[in-house]
């Protein structure tokens, strides 16, 4: 099974992301990461979602998505041809012995700390998986006492944007 | 111009712009504030069903009947959710439905109030699309928006929830409001090059099919397929959502395929090179086992669903559009290259074996009425110009078997579901919508006692169908897979009404109904011209057949279609075929 980035498009309505998970999951598909936010239009929200698949039951989900009423575009994102990026917040014990070396740590994967406290610090990083999972890997020995993460958000590299035409859409039923 | 009103006005307003006519429901609590101008209006007929399943069914049958969107109401809660299986038929078999629902208040959503339930929720996978409404404003746009998404592209349910306060609140009501709907955009004009691939690969193939599904009809496309088929001489299945689309009586007709197909029809697919697939969906009661369906064919696959092409059957020419479109386009394609294929052989074989396995059925020596017997007289006196209104089981399958089509959307039924208790409340819409033509339902013991409380509706509200009621006293078709894969095991299968209990005849009676009973086959053609005589209120047949009549022939669930029986344990010989 391949990893597959789709950036989804929906209008800006209640009920819209219970209907596009919804649908995953009843034609058979986990959802691997999603993220869904504002965008520069106020009418339209944008979803990105992380499925692993196959290629062909991939046309059939992203077919059936279409159908939704309340989507108005699917792209899938070329992890080549666009920047993926994860945000995780994590907490590692950190005392007067071993914080130096966790703030050399923070510094090597331009992670920030966020929160200081007597024993434990709490970094902020972002990144693809692969960097955050070889970060959370450093960080182990030291103890992490809570970790949190975004799913993925990504955008298509050059200057060419997703949004343009369905906001055409948009402005002709409005 | 811009009137005052209230939510419920706007509602009734704007389905009478919407030009419904009939509106099959129940009022509740919550939907009460609609029913008081639906009260006034005297362009919308409101029937009053005796539950809400029915009047899903009722709208399912008058659309089918009709062509234009059914409508239903219901309240909030228990009257919602008893609407959830006729939208799950109307999702599966794409029968344009709207379904209006009542809501709590706006104030009173997620509180676990009295007759709360998420409709919208609980119908989002079953449903085209639906709405919750609270605000009156939203109204007259909703519903104009409901009837687009339902009758257009691939047809379907819609289900607009609106809250009791916005039915009740002043509002602001004009005519006609601008639809907001950026993400819906159905293709219905086919792509030039795909119809060329088509006709190239229909041009060279020497053993095609014209595989014909549901969205012939629904497109209105049956004179085209039959220009397309005499054009070209290819042969046709016509699936069980596809029967009467093609005339039964034309030669080239070799009947409907899948797991109680003719031995013609699924023989012609599995033996051919191309299969040409139209408004169809390549179910797996019509392929039987995937793997080894139609081995040998190419296929062109024609839908106005995007999502159903290479769904189930990888489409080497995937052709998204109204079906009426791509027949059109097809027929100009083929006339301009003027090439003619050559189905001497093909025609030679399936000939052979459709003299060889014409369908049949078995008599039973003791003198009692078997069930397709029964479907060959009502077929002969009552013509191709009635409908028919089927349940799910055995009965279903004898109607599309027995039972000759000659007229597209002749025959309704519960197709994709499957459900029980359709026929009644279904034939009722049908018979609202056509009320020139003769509707006959055909159901079964089991089905007719799901849902006969209709029976009270159409005999109050003048609807004078005709139930011939199939009674072998068994929930039949789960009796026949006992007899076949259960050692004759026949777990909570025998429901005893050929004891009479109920009394068919005696319960069409109570319901105001005239009630005939026929056991014999000599009575057979006697009570049906005695139930055709009856024209003014419902008549219900009860048929008392013997219970170890089969539907045959057979493709055992899951198997391959080159394992189809003619009766148990006996397979066809195909002929040699010079492959």
């Amino acid at each position: 099974m391949s990893r597959h980035t789709l950036s989804v498009l929906v209008e800006n309505k209640p009920g819209v992301l219970a209907r596009v998970s919804a649908l995953f999951s009843r034609r058979g598909f986990n959802i691997d990461s999603l993220a869904v936010g504002q965008t520069e239009h106020d009418d339209i929200s944008r979803m990105t979602i992380v499925v692993s698949v196959e290629e062909l039951p991939l046309e059939q989900v992203t077919k059936q998505l279409n159908k939704l009423v309340n989507v108005l575009k699917i792209v899938e994102l070329d992890p080549s041809q666009s920047v993926q990026r994860e945000l995780m917040l994590i907490k590692v014990k950190a005392d007067a012995d071993s914080r130096s070396h966790v703030l050399e740590l923070v510094q090597l994967f331009r992670a920030r700390c966020v929160d200081v406290a007597a024993d434990a610090v709490t970094i902020e990083v972002t990144g693809t998986p692969d960097k955050l999972e070889a970060f959370v890997k450093v960080l182990e020995p030291f103890g992490i006492k809570e970790l949190v993460q975004s799913g993925m958000v990504a955008i298509g590299r050059g200057a060419r944007s997703i949004t343009d035409r369905s906001l055409r859409a948009l402005d002709r039923t409005a | 111009m811009t009137e005052r009103m209230t939510g419920a006005q706007a509602l009734v307003r704007a389905l009478e712009h919407v030009g419904v006519d009939t509106v099959f429901g129940i009022p509740g609590g919550a939907i009460l504030p609609a029913y008081d101008p639906l009260y006034d209006s005297t362009k919308v007929r409101h029937v009053l069903v005796r539950h809400e399943q029915g009047a899903g069914h009722a709208a399912e049958g008058y659309a089918q009947a009709t062509g234009r969107v059914g409508v239903c109401m219901a309240t909030s809660g228990p009257g919602a959710t008893n609407l959830v299986t006729p939208l799950a038929d109307a999702y599966m078999d794409s029968v344009p439905i709207v379904a209006i629902t009542g809501q709590v208040a706006s104030a009173s959503i997620g509180t676990d109030a009295f007759q709360e339930a998420d409709i919208s929720g609980i119908t989002m996978p079953i449903t085209k699309h639906n709405f919750l409404v609270t605000d009156p404003l939203d109204i007259p746009r909703t519903i104009m928006e409901a009837f687009h998404i339902a009758s257009t592209g691939r047809p379907g349910p819609v289900l607009v929830d609106i809250s009791k306060d916005a039915l009740q609140a002043d509002t602001t009501f004009s005519w006609p409001p601008v639809m907001q709907l950026p993400g819906y955009r159905p293709v219905t004009r086919p792509h030039s090059k795909q119809i060329r691939e088509a006709a190239k690969l229909i041009a060279e193939s020497r053993r095609p099919v014209l595989y014909v599904g549901g969205g012939v009809h629904k497109a209105g496309a049956s004179d085209d397929l039959l220009r397309l088929a005499e054009l070209t001489g290819i042969p046709v299945v016509t699936t069980l959502m596809a029967r009467g689309t093609f005339p039964d009586s034309h030669r080239q007709h070799l009947g409907m395929p899948g797991m109680h197909g003719s031995v013609a029809a699924v023989g012609a697919l599995q033996k051919a090179d191309l299969l040409i697939g139209l408004g169809v969906r390549f179910d797996d009661r019509v392929t039987g086992q995937l793997s080894t369906f139609a081995p040998h064919a190419k296929v062109v696959h024609a839908d106005i669903d995007p999502a159903e092409i290479s769904k189930n059957r990888h489409a080497d020419v995937p052709i998204v559009g109204d079906c009426k479109d791509v027949l059109g386009d097809l027929i100009t394609a083929l006339e301009n290259s003027g090439r003619q294929g050559d189905y001497t052989a093909w025609w030679a074989l399936l000939d052979g074996i459709k003299e060889t396995y014409p369908l049949g059925y078995d008599e039973f020596e003791d003198g009692s009425l078997a069930p397709q017997y029964v479907m060959e007289r009502l077929s002969a006196l009552v013509g191709p110009d009635a409908y028919y209104v089927a349940g799910v089981g055995q009965h279903q399958m004898w109607a599309a078997q027995f039972v000759q089509y000659e007229n597209p959307g002749t025959f309704i039924n519960s197709g994709g579901l499957g459900t029980m208790g359709f026929a009644v409340p279904a034939a009722m819409g049908a018979k609202m919508g056509r009320p020139e033509s003769t509707v006959w339902a055909i159901d079964g013991d089991g089905c007719f006692q799901m849902t006969n409380q209709e029976l009270a509706t159409c005999a109050l509200e003048g609807v004078p169908i005709k139930v011939a009621v199939i009674n072998n006293g068994n929930l039949g078709m789960v009796r026949q897979w006992q007899t076949l894969f259960y050692d004759q095991r026949y777990s909570n299968t025998d429901l005893q009404t050929t004891r009479r209990i109920p009394d068919f005849v005696k319960l069409a009676e109570a319901y105001g109904c005239v009630g005939l009973r026929c056991e014999r086959p000599e009575d057979v053609d006697a009570t049906i011209r005695k139930a055709m005589e009856i024209t003014d209120v419902p008549v219900v047949v009860d048929f008392v057949v013997h219970q170890d009549a089969m539907v045959w022939p057979m493709v055992a669930a899951g198997t391959s279609n080159d394992d189809i029986k003619i009766a148990r344990d006996m397979a066809p010989t195909w002929e040699s075929d010079d492959e």
